[in-house]
């Protein structure tokens, strides 16, 4: 096998312009997509993250049908304290949640005395809730990073809007479950910076002090928002925490909860989808450049050593080696072009990374980009190179195998 | 025991529109250390006899067997192992392989086609590296020889396998007559050594003086056979 892999080398060292540039085609190939790869996958991880870790929390778990009514934030779909203790008590089992937060959502009027506007709540247990979406806090803009009874923190948008401050006092009125309406005066803690995707304007108040405004004896629960200490486990935890509920149902005996995650609850999953497209014809292109590129070596190396090809087959040399000799060569030539385009690859996106690129996400400004590139991509990005130019070699080792020597040697 | 039996050989070339017989019923028997060669006007079937008895091709009638192995029945694999055990080469333009040094050449069939351990290999290559005389020149590659030294690397690398047979198309055609004359007294040489028979085409009549059993073709079919003294018949 080495002496394949000898034969092959210096076969491709013989035709050196034409290896080298193969090569570098197959590098710049390699480098594109490992900077777009690097580039999106850390662009789509960080938007995601700013999801999830700052309004929506990995997924969710509502009652049957809250969801389809989210728009209206039924108080009727409201998760009972009963219910609620049953869910909470599945969580805690599970070890791969790190921590989940109860909200009991509503919509209301917002009033500084002068002027009233609506808004919409999220009573919350603060504790819980920055366990569970941590970046939380960073979206507070003005005021201190933690919430207490008798205290709201409102978004931007409406402080501006109403020319709210910190500190100043503002009612929140709402309508109850039973058609009646209360209100209760709340001082403003802190302002909110807006995020992307549905909640992006909510307010935020004590899960007892929404209970009190909506007089409830003791706190309904609208929705619970868990994050998992895996990101990339939550296909398995949504579909172990949807095994978990569904033995809880109702009289008619249909179930009582329903998970959701992520990407079920955002818009921005589509753009996610959309970033994994490019990503797959980026990659399908890298695989046109290396198989055309490769193909068209190969089927030179065997057209110009014909007699070649004849004389070793006429000195016995088996099919199955001839054919191996010219598929090690296409190998070679793709290893070549791999390992060079994930060094200059890496290069690039150090590069990028020491140059601090910078950029904005709906209303967030001047957010860093940090390509990272996994050693799965630089794994999965060679790989391809490595298959398809073994795979572009086959048709022309094949033919070189199955030449007769007689024809071989007579060709001039 | 003959090393080579050919009955009622007979080869024939389908073209576009015609059928051309390259060979008609030939008959001929060849024994072991001999040093043949088979002579004739072109498209006389030299050639042709030569590609059948290196197992290139196969006769349209007739049987041919070689080291008492029917070949003509040899499948396509078969006839390449065959050819790997049994023969060795020798090609007019040499064929050596460009990307391997003079000694790799001479390895290639060690390693490609026997799989011969790599202390034997060493031993049976600085052997024919000094039979041909061409030690000095072993980590040369051949575009760095003359092509005298490449016939006598090309002689090697045939004969590096211990065949039975060594089949020579025309191998001093480019050659100048001196260099000729070397390199058939060298292929003597190994016959005597190894007791390899040699079998060689020629178009130079003054090179077919070196054989001792001649072979002549004409049109297609044997014409005569010559036994020079000492030769068997």
């Amino acid at each position: 096998m080495m002496n394949l892999f000898k034969i092959a080398i210096r076969n491709l060292i013989r035709y050196k312009r034409r290896t080298l540039l193969t090569a570098s085609l197959i590098t710049i190939g390699v480098v594109f997509v490992l900077v777009f790869v690097s580039i999106t996958v850390s662009f789509k991880a960080m938007m995601i993250g700013q999801i999830t870790d700052s309004m929506l929390g990995h997924f969710q778990i509502h009652r049957k049908g809250y969801v389809a009514s989210i728009d209206n934030l039924p108080l009727n779909l409201n998760m009972k304290p009963k219910a609620y203790s049953k869910i909470a008590a599945f969580l805690s089992a599970t070890p791969a949640v790190e921590a989940f937060s109860p909200r009991l959502k509503f919509g209301g009027m917002f009033s500084n005395f002068t002027e009233t506007t609506n808004i919409r709540l999220n009573g919350v247990y603060p504790e819980k809730e920055f366990q569970t979406v941590p970046l939380l806090t960073s979206r507070i803009s003005e005021g201190k990073k933690s919430l207490e009874r008798g205290e709201i923190m409102i978004p931007t948008l409406l402080a501006k809007g109403l020319k709210v401050k910190l500190g100043d006092m503002v009612v929140i009125v709402a309508t109850n479950a039973d058609g009646s309406v209360n209100g209760k005066q709340f001082t403003v803690s802190g302002i909110l910076e807006s995020a992307t995707g549905p909640g992006g304007r909510d307010g935020y108040i004590h899960i007892e002090d929404a209970a009190e405004v909506l007089r409830m004896p003791e706190a309904e629960v609208s929705e619970v928002a868990v994050r998992l200490k895996d990101f990339s486990r939550l296909p398995a935890a949504v579909r172990q925490l949807e095994g978990n509920v569904s033995g809880e149902v109702n009289k008619e005996g249909k179930p009582i909860f329903e998970v959701h995650s992520w990407e079920q609850l955002s818009p921005f999953f589509n753009i996610a989808r959309m970033i994994d497209v490019m990503t797959f014809f980026i990659k399908i292109m890298l695989i046109a450049i290396v198989l055309i590129s490769i193909m068209n070596v190969m089927i030179m190396a065997v057209y110009e050593r014909i007699r070649e090809i004849g004389t070793i087959a006429a000195i016995g040399t088996l099919p199955g080696r001839i054919r191996s000799m010219f598929i090690i060569e296409g190998f070679c030539l793709g290893v070549v072009g791999a390992v060079i385009g994930d060094i200059l690859g890496s290069v690039f996106i150090l590069i990028v990374n020491l140059l601090g690129v910078r950029f904005d996400f709906a209303q967030q400004k001047g957010m860093l980009l940090t390509a990272t590139l996994q050693p799965a991509d630089l794994l999965t990005v060679s790989g391809i190179v490595i298959v398809v130019a073994v795979a572009a070699s086959l048709q022309p080792a094949i033919k070189a195998s199955k030449m007769e020597p007689i024809e071989a040697l007579r060709h001039v | 025991m003959a090393l080579i039996k050919a009955q009622n050989i007979t080869k024939d070339y389908q073209t576009e529109d015609v059928v051309v017989h390259a060979l008609k019923d030939v008959d001929f028997e060849i024994e072991p250390a001999s040093f043949v060669s088979f002579v004739g006007p072109s498209g006389s079937g030299k050639t042709t006899i030569l590609n059948l008895l290196g197992c290139l091709d196969k006769p349209s009638a007739g049987h041919l067997a070689i080291a008492e192995t029917d070949v003509v029945g040899l499948g396509r694999k078969e006839s390449a192992a065959f050819r790997g055990k049994h023969l060795g080469f020798i090609f007019q333009d040499f064929n050596l392989i460009p990307v391997l040094e003079v000694y790799e050449n001479i390895e290639y069939p060690l390693i490609m086609v026997q799989n011969v351990v790599p202390q034997e290999r060493k031993e049976r290559i600085t052997r024919m590296l000094a039979a041909v005389d061409m030690t000095d020149q072993a980590h040369k590659y051949p575009h760095q020889i003359s092509g005298g030294q490449k016939q006598r690397v090309a002689v090697a690398r045939a004969l590096v396998t211990n065949p039975a047979l060594v089949l020579a198309d025309e191998p001093t055609a480019n050659l100048d007559s001196q260099t000729a004359y070397a390199v058939i007294g060298l292929m003597k040489k190994m016959r005597d050594d190894f007791g390899t028979t040699f079998i060689f085409s020629t178009h130079d009549t003054k090179i077919v003086g070196e054989a001792e059993v001649i072979f002549r073709l004409e049109d297609g079919r044997l014409t005569g056979k010559e036994i020079k003294g000492g030769a068997k018949p």
